[in-house]
């Protein structure tokens, strides 16, 4: 009974981590960067949602409105920290620093703001009825959060198989001086890379915020290393990789907690994540998975 | 009185934090003149300075046993931590790191010695600022000195190309062991620094919080310039400190500092100093 509950909590906890790690590998796998600031919109978001709620709409509303900020605001890092450094092929550890100032910038402008307390949302959209299925107890969010972070995840799937945008994203990740010969606009996908990249790392934020009942400013750092373990083990830069890395993080951390201890549980993670890089460099399934995706 | 007291205190802190971030930079450009991107800065710093704490106040013993036996402990963890992250380059390298730096947090986090989450107290005010300076400049002169050394040629020829470096006979797995070695050394001395003046050691001050931090000191120093790495760390440490009237909107401007030097002067504080004296500047390729 215990191992049915702990898998499903594992499932829900693993939603967030891959919706998170997706936008981590969709970035890496176009533009070979990591993106550091991408906590930084995943808080973004679950302030935004939290202050339209607190004005007094609607949760859908919120989340829609914390989504597309986030997805706005991932067009505004690319313009300040990664394009400038783009033109001038300025490799791989200089686009990190500038993702990092613009995560400074921005958890310091949530910090003035709302301050260093946790922000609650109001009871009202949080009520918690377990639903009791057979041996597992879950809330009707836990549902919910799943359900929002499956339909997601089948969303950005479609785009990538089988739209004109996922194609030309594909095609950048693959080549990027052979898709602007074939007549792609190169600092549009990336733009709109960026777009799609965050609003799901925003879409993750507004989750957590709302699973845990906690937003504050420096929620990112808890979910930022957790990512970077996720897209190691599903391999850098592969969407379908990241997702099975977030189930896998999220059954494994909560599997932890009931059979060793609490306390070690992110040790685990990050042990397996040195293990595998150790191991298997190329992560699960592979690096470059994006471009065949 | 009462005031100029205050003032002075908070200078005083900001005077050793300075030392000790630039320690802490020189470390990581050690790694980066070699072109690996290590980022174990923070867990050699915690793994010396719980030893040397440890030692001291557990164990009873003198500062002037602990105090080695910490930095040699730190420094043989950086070579083996070389060993198994050998294949690793670039991003690799820095997520494998990181991820060490994590598990040596969340270890001394669980253990008993370290005081767990509550931290280590009582740690005995042997050292103060003298000392961080004396060790920053003794590094100093010992990195300046090494500059042409044989070592550090063969640092800067596996940064820029390992292959062509193997085919004139560097070692560049040797280079790799020696490298994270002295790096964990220098770390583990400013992570000593750290526990004897700031007086309580907890796993929270060695998180990747404080990697990204070093991290920023080097680049806005110019990545493989120790004098850069130096004046990044005071840069950047007293940044939020000089705009502490804007209270906590204050770090917004160290990010925007941040960023400007990165779009706008390439090879960092080290680079504007050599345009001035004519000499280009040295910036990591593909790191």
């Amino acid at each position: 009974m215990l191992l049915t509950q702990q898998l499903a909590n594992g499932i829900f906890l693993g939603a967030t981590y891959a919706l998170f790690a997706i936008g981590y590998a969709l970035v890496f796998g176009v533009l070979d960067i990591l993106n550091l600031a991408h906590a930084a919109i995943f808080m973004l978001a679950a302030f935004v949602c939290l202050s339209v709620v607190l004005a007094g709409y609607p949760l859908a509303v919120g989340m829609l409105v914390a989504i597309l900020v986030a997805g706005l605001a991932g067009i505004v890092l690319d313009r300040v920290a990664f394009a400038p450094l783009r033109r001038r092929n300025a490799g791989t550890l200089v686009p990190l620093i500038s993702s990092i100032g613009f995560a400074i910038i921005v958890e310091a402008i949530a910090r003035g703001i709302y301050g260093v307390n946790d922000h609650q949302f109001p009871s009202l959209v949080r009520q918690a009825s377990p639903i009791v299925l057979g041996p597992v107890t879950f809330t009707f969010f836990d549902v919910a959060i799943l359900g929002a972070s499956i339909v997601l995840m089948i969303a950005l799937a479609y785009v990538m198989r089988s739209t004109k945008l996922g194609r030309e994203i594909r095609a950048v990740a693959d080549d990027r001086m052979a898709a602007a010969l074939l007549g792609i606009d190169i600092e549009r996908t990336i733009a709109l890379t960026f777009f799609i990249a965050s609003a799901l790392g925003g879409a993750a934020g507004v989750l957590a915020g709302l699973q845990y009942n906690s937003v504050v400013f420096d929620m990112g750092g808890r979910i930022e290393l957790k990512g970077l373990a996720v897209i190691i083990l599903g391999g850098m830069g592969s969407i379908t990789g990241a997702v099975i890395g977030g189930f896998i993080l999220g059954i494994t951390e909560t599997l932890a907690v009931a059979f060793i201890s609490s306390s070690w549980r992110d040790a685990i993670a990050f042990g397996v994540m040195f293990v595998i890089l150790i191991a298997r460099p190329a992560g699960i399934l592979g690096r470059r998975a994006l471009r065949t995706a | 009185m009462h005031e100029l007291v205050a003032l002075f205190t908070r200078y005083h802190t900001l005077v050793d934090q300075i030392g000790i971030n630039a320690i802490l930079a020189l470390s990581l450009s050690v790694c980066l003149r070699a072109g690996q991107l290590a980022l174990a800065q923070a867990a050699f710093m915690g793994i010396a300075g719980y030893i040397c704490a440890i030692g001291v106040v557990t164990f009873g013993w003198p500062l002037a046993l602990a105090a080695p036996v910490a930095i040699a402990a730190s420094a043989l963890v950086g070579a083996l931590l070389a060993l198994p992250v050998e294949r690793l380059r670039g991003v690799y390298l820095a997520i494998a790191t990181i991820g060490f730096g994590e598990i040596v947090r969340i270890v001394a986090y669980n253990l008993q010695i370290t005081g767990g989450g509550d931290g280590l107290n009582g740690i005995p005010p042997l050292l103060s600022t003298q000392w961080i300076y004396a060790t920053l400049i003794v590094i100093g002169v010992i990195l300046y000195a090494a500059r042409n050394s044989r070592f550090a040629l063969a640092q800067a020829i596996t940064r820029e190309d390992e292959s062509a470096a193997a085919g004139v006979g560097v070692d560049t797995g040797r280079v790799r062991v020696v490298t994270l070695a002295c790096a964990g050394a220098i770390a583990g001395c400013a992570g000593i620094l750290y526990a004897f003046t700031n007086f309580f050691l907890t796993p929270s001050d060695f998180a990747f919080g404080r990697m990204e931090q070093i991290l920023v000191y080097c680049v806005i120093g110019g990545v493989t310039s120790p004098v850069g790495a130096v004046l990044g760390a005071a840069v950047m440490t007293i940044l939020p400190e000089a705009f502490r009237f804007l209270q906590d909107f204050r770090d917004v401007l160290s990010g925007v500092v941040l960023l400007l030097v990165i779009v706008f002067a390439p090879g960092g504080i080290s680079a504007i100093w050599s345009s001035v004296r004519k000499k280009p500047a040295a910036q990591i390729g593909n790191a």
